[in-house]
């Protein structure tokens, strides 16, 4: 109960930091159980604004969370310097934060090699925010390969999407 | 439970597989060059004509895995099951077939299979035991010559029922084709479920022919590309548990699994030396993937490979003193062959395409691999990158596992789309013999087993 009533408060600060106009209702709906701070009432999308320094806030204040990779690729192209750019820049805002880079590969590759593949595409993208300053340490890879694709199709469309390294904020 | 007790068994000393003496004295021992033969190269099936009735009992007799009459045509359809899936065979019985009597089993009626234009005619009996366990007898005819060609005698469990059948059929193959055994053997796979972006992915354990299945994860933990240690006691295998993608060995008799590797952001690509000392693996710094040995009861893992390219897949040959791997160092997968401690690095896959997860046949003889371009296809070649033959066209072949006799490719077939479907296929050396391999789930990463004890 302690920690609701903490993620409120938090919550609350956040939406005045914000400057959001919104009433908060008298009362809250009862939160189910423990409460992520990314997704307490009053930061959730609809509210315009979250908490700063949470992955939520992180997901709005940035060009995107994924970069994407051409077919059997790795290099951090124009695209996914625009966007790891944008993510250095909140990175180095909220210094305390760590973060998780996921790499993907698409299904046009063999498990083990995708594996490695995907690896190549996390550890590319963490080389980039580190070199942009954010410290390497607070920076870890996990790769999926195949196992996890965004896009379910079997077209280049998909496939294009699912060669991707993802950046999540740890809370 | 009754599978467990089993394994059990299995790990002491008293071996749950007997082979009886002699039943009775042959007759007659029909010389190697005689009598029936099949060539398992010729591309031109003979589809040999085989009967097999029934087996009788001397007396009904209910056990554990049920009445010994009922067993005698169970056992008769697993048999017939074997040697249809070789397609080098062409089987028929128990149902459709004459029954036969207990005392005609090592004198068989030849005038009466000749009528029915069989070549070869197997016969055998059931009898039950103290203690339920079975006693299964084996019997193989060249019908023409009127002449027992090999007969084979086993003493099982109830719950090894299967066993018996699958020991007659290798000793039938054998007999017939001078091949290795392969039917008494069991795979390891990752059985698969759920949408293609969660898919979830348990470790699982059957027979070749998809009987006795069972599950060894939960499915909490995504699980890849399990491999069968050389004396199927023990299973190397990777797993996100605790989203650390790492290795593990599980042993299969005490049911528990040990962190092979530690310390590591990325180990994958297990697989067991011939004399299950070492374990090849993949292990990832900083992006680069290169080929270790560690040793399977844990330690420090010995690099083998070295550079910025990604090598993988390594495969031991059968005596241990090769490994072949691939490699993307050319700009593409490729396949390579180099000494065991990683020296004399040579290149042998020069098609179009590329050439990924490489397995040294058991034989030594050939190595499997998957080549892609256009679709994903099983092919072999020899270890110096001759002879390369495609056996499989397909949108999602991947992952070729040998049958223990080097006859047998077991793959997975992925399907195209978004279902992310998965089923586990065995195609053999010819090329035109293929099956899917029936599971309960859909099921990828086969790892075939060696021939049982």
């Amino acid at each position: 109960m302690a920690k609701l009533k903490t993620a409120l408060i938090l919550a609350t600060m956040a939406v005045a930091v914000a400057g959001c106009q919104k009433k908060r209702p008298e009362t809250l709906p009862p939160g189910p159980g423990a409460v992520d701070p990314g997704t307490a009432p009053g930061t959730g999308d609809n509210m315009g604004a979250a908490q700063p320094g949470t992955a939520a806030h992180f997901k709005q204040n940035i060009v995107s969370d994924t970069v994407l990779f051409g077919l059997d690729q790795y290099d951090i192209d124009a695209d996914a310097r625009r966007i790891l750019d944008s993510q250095a820049q909140w990175l180095t805002q909220f210094p305390n934060t760590r973060i998780t880079v996921e790499g993907h590969a698409d299904e046009r590759g063999t498990r083990e090699y995708n594996l490695a593949l995907g690896d190549r595409r996390a550890n590319a993208a963490k080389n980039y925010l580190a070199a942009r300053g954010v410290s390497a340490g607070r920076i870890t890879t996990i790769s999926y390969g195949k196992e996890r694709p965004i896009a379910l199709g079997s077209d280049e469309a998909s496939w294009a999407q699912n060669r991707r390294a993802v950046t999540i904020v740890l809370n | 439970m009754k599978s467990a007790a089993a394994l059990l068994l299995l790990a002491t000393a008293a071996p749950a597989l007997a082979q009886t003496p002699p039943l009775i004295p042959a007759p007659t021992q029909p010389g190697q060059d005689q009598g029936l033969s099949v060539d398992v190269t010729d591309e031109s099936a003979q589809d040999l004509s085989i009967l097999i009735p029934a087996m009788p009992t001397s007396q009904p007799v209910d056990t554990p895995a049920g009445n010994t009459q009922a067993l005698g045509r169970q056992i008769a359809d697993v048999i017939a099951a074997d040697l249809r899936n070789t397609g080098l065979f062409k089987p028929a019985g128990p149902d459709g077939i004459r029954a036969v009597p207990f005392g005609e089993v090592r004198a068989p009626d030849f005038g009466y299979w000749r009528g029915a234009s069989a070549q070869a005619l197997v016969q055998g009996y059931v009898q039950a035991g103290a203690g339920g366990r079975l006693t299964v007898g084996c019997y193989l005819y060249d019908v023409a010559l009127g002449t027992e060609l090999t007969r084979q005698g086993f003493e099982v469990g109830p719950s090894d029922w299967r066993r018996a059948a699958h020991k007659c059929a290798d000793a039938i193959y054998t007999r017939l084709t001078g091949e290795g055994p392969y039917f008494d053997s069991r795979v390891i796979y990752v059985s698969e479920t759920g949408p293609k972006n969660r898919r979830i992915k348990r470790l699982a354990i059957m027979d070749q022919d998809g009987a006795n299945h069972r599950f060894l994860t939960n499915g909490q933990s995504i699980v890849l590309t399990p491999r069968f240690s050389p004396d199927e006691r023990r299973i190397a295998y990777m797993s996100y548990q605790n989203d650390k993608p790492s290795l593990y060995v599980y042993d299969l008799a005490a049911g528990t699994q040990r962190l092979l590797v530690t310390d590591v952001s990325l180990a994958f690509a297990p697989r067991f030396s011939p004399d299950g000392r070492w374990i090849l693996f993949t292990m990832s710094t900083a992006g680069n993937a290169d080929i270790y040995r560690i040793s399977s009861s844990g330690g420090t893992p010995q690099r083998l490979t070295t550079g910025p390219g990604i090598d993988t897949g390594g495969s031991y040959s059968p005596d241990g003193s090769r490994i072949v791997f691939e490699s993307d160092r050319s700009g593409t997968q490729q396949l390579y062959v180099m000494n065991a401690d990683g020296s004399n690095q040579r290149r042998i896959s020069f098609g179009s395409g590329r050439y990924a997860t490489p397995a040294w046949s058991p034989r030594g003889d050939l190595i499997a691999f998957t080549r892609m371009g256009g679709g994903f296809r099983i092919g072999v070649m020899s270890p110096h990158g001759s002879g390369e033959k495609l056996l499989t066209d397909s949108w999602g072949d991947e992952g070729p596992s040998w049958s223990p006799n080097g006859r047998v490719l077991m793959y997975s077939r992925g399907a195209q789309g978004s279902s992310g479907k998965s089923d586990i296929w065995a195609v053999d050396l010819t090329g035109k013999t293929s099956r899917r391999i029936a599971t309960q789930l859909d099921g990828s990463d086969p790892s075939w087993g060696p021939i049982r004890p």
